[in-house]
């Protein structure tokens, strides 16, 4: 096919309502929303515990948190499909290759990221802003509270990061997904798998869906950090 | 008059060099004290310690006719104490919100949270930029807005650092008004500064850190 006509029938797609284009977009952004929901709190809270609270082997799980990262998603994949397999501990769950499986797998890919980045922001924030709210009476929890909120566009920064890993990973989504249409099929997946049968102008449309979600983003990590987490110069 | 603070047998070391050995302290309502002592002599230290942010070794500590036995002082204690910082941290939001603050944690309803927030802005002069930006306010503002937001919930106990340095002399001034209403409310009033103005006041009680020694007149024989 000529790359052309490819193009433009990728358009078609996109501007046609196509329900198969974006039944798959769908898939893909309902399961990283519903990902990083439900990790966000927990790793916020680890994020928090990790620069704030000093234990044995806290240097460790830092250096864990942060080399986790990288971990490559299809060994995060490989992992979960050995726990949900059918002879895995948790096989009986019958959980491998539905929508629940892509949220464990990508809460897995997320919460390293999600963490680090709060981790970093509490670390970095002015030391007053904890003694401030003790000093005015917060309990613990009230005033890890006031200081997540302190360092919130540090903290959203890791939530965006984590979307933008998430939506685009193929490697877990793969292996515990399984690819099946209308049901487990993401945008990765379905730009890796179909195009080999010859949908070039189905993977080139979800292509710039891909693009567009992860410009879209930054764009709006920009516009959110631009005034609210403008530096400004330290007044005593 | 009634004590307020009694701290017996109080000790605190930095990395085994101890900085504060004080054997006796007795702090009454009604009465400021002004902390005088050399750069690091310990006096935010000290401040920090009967704040409750800093842990130390403390023989008895009776608040308000309470012994407490502990290392940490109790919430009770906190919420009755007011430490204002030498260089005020302003939370994110308005002056308003940060003068709130301390009174929703106190689970103040709206109507008081906004009258009580009101009247302390007020009596600091800052009612004019009350929905200003806090983290764009000037040093002095910021040491208003920093003793306004303690006022807000009426503590027993104000413990300031170092409140007036920095600060031209208008706002010394300003500041040094509002501390001496304090202690006219019968509330303790606990200054650290090196400011002479400020250390020879009429009617304050002095207090000296030294070699992590006190020295003065709340330090009974």
């Amino acid at each position: 096919m000529e790359l052309l006509d490819t193009t433009h029938e990728a358009f078609r797609l996109l501007v046609s309502a196509d329900p198969v284009l974006w039944g798959i977009v769908w898939v893909s952004v309902k399961v990283s929303l519903l990902a990083l929901v439900l990790v966000g709190p927990l790793a916020l809270a680890a994020g928090f515990v990790l620069a704030h609270v000093a234990f044995p082997g806290r240097r460790l799980l830092v250096i864990l948190v942060q080399a986790l990262q990288s971990f490559p998603t299809v060994v995060v994949g490989l992992l979960l499909y050995m726990l949900l397999s059918r002879q895995g501990p948790l096989g009986s769950l019958q959980l491998l290759f539905t929508q629940t499986a892509l949220v464990l797998g990508q809460m897995a890919i997320a919460f390293p990221v999600l963490a680090a980045y709060t981790l970093s922001a509490v670390q970095g924030a002015d030391p007053r802003a904890h003694e401030t709210a003790r000093s005015l009476g917060a309990g613990r929890m009230r005033a890890a509270l006031t200081l997540l909120w302190e360092v919130r566009f540090g903290a959203m920064a890791g939530v965006f990061m984590g979307f933008g890993r998430v939506i685009s990973e193929i490697g877990c989504a793969l292996m515990v997904g399984g690819n099946i249409a209308g049901l487990t099929r993401t945008i990765p997946t379905a730009i890796a798998l179909e195009t080999g049968k010859g949908e070039f102008a189905q993977g080139v449309a979800l292509g710039i869906v891909l693009i567009v979600l992860a410009l879209g983003v930054n764009i709006a990590l920009a516009a959110l950090q631009g005034e609210g987490g403008m530096k400004r110069s330290w007044q005593p | 008059m009634a004590a307020v603070i009694e701290v017996d047998g109080l000790s605190k070391s930095w990395a085994g060099k101890p900085v504060l050995r004080i054997a006796r302290l007795r702090l009454d309502a009604g009465s400021s004290y002004v902390l005088s002592g050399d750069n690091g002599a310990g006096k935010s230290t000290l401040l920090r310690v009967l704040a409750g942010m800093e842990p130390a070794r403390i023989e008895r500590f009776c608040f308000e006719g309470q012994v407490l036995r502990q290392q940490r002082l109790p919430a009770r204690v906190r919420l009755q104490t007011g430490f204002v910082h030498q260089h005020p941290y302003m939370l994110s939001g308005s002056v308003r919100a940060n003068v709130e603050y301390g009174l929703s944690i106190r689970g103040m309803p709206r109507a008081d949270r906004a009258r009580l927030a009101q009247q302390a802005l007020e009596w600091a002069g800052m009612a004019d930029l009350a929905n200003a930006t806090a983290q764009r306010l000037s040093g002095g503002e910021r040491q208003r807005v920093a003793l306004a937001r303690v006022r807000a919930f009426s503590p027993h106990v104000y413990l300031l650092d170092e409140p007036t340095a920095n600060l031209d002399v208008d706002g010394r001034r300003r500041v040094i008004e509002l501390i001496a209403q304090l202690a006219d409310e019968n509330r303790v009033v606990v200054l650290a500064c090196h400011d002479q103005e400020m250390i020879s006041l009429p009617g304050v009680v002095r207090l000296h850190l030294a070699n992590g020694r006190l020295e003065g007149d709340a330090v009974p024989a």
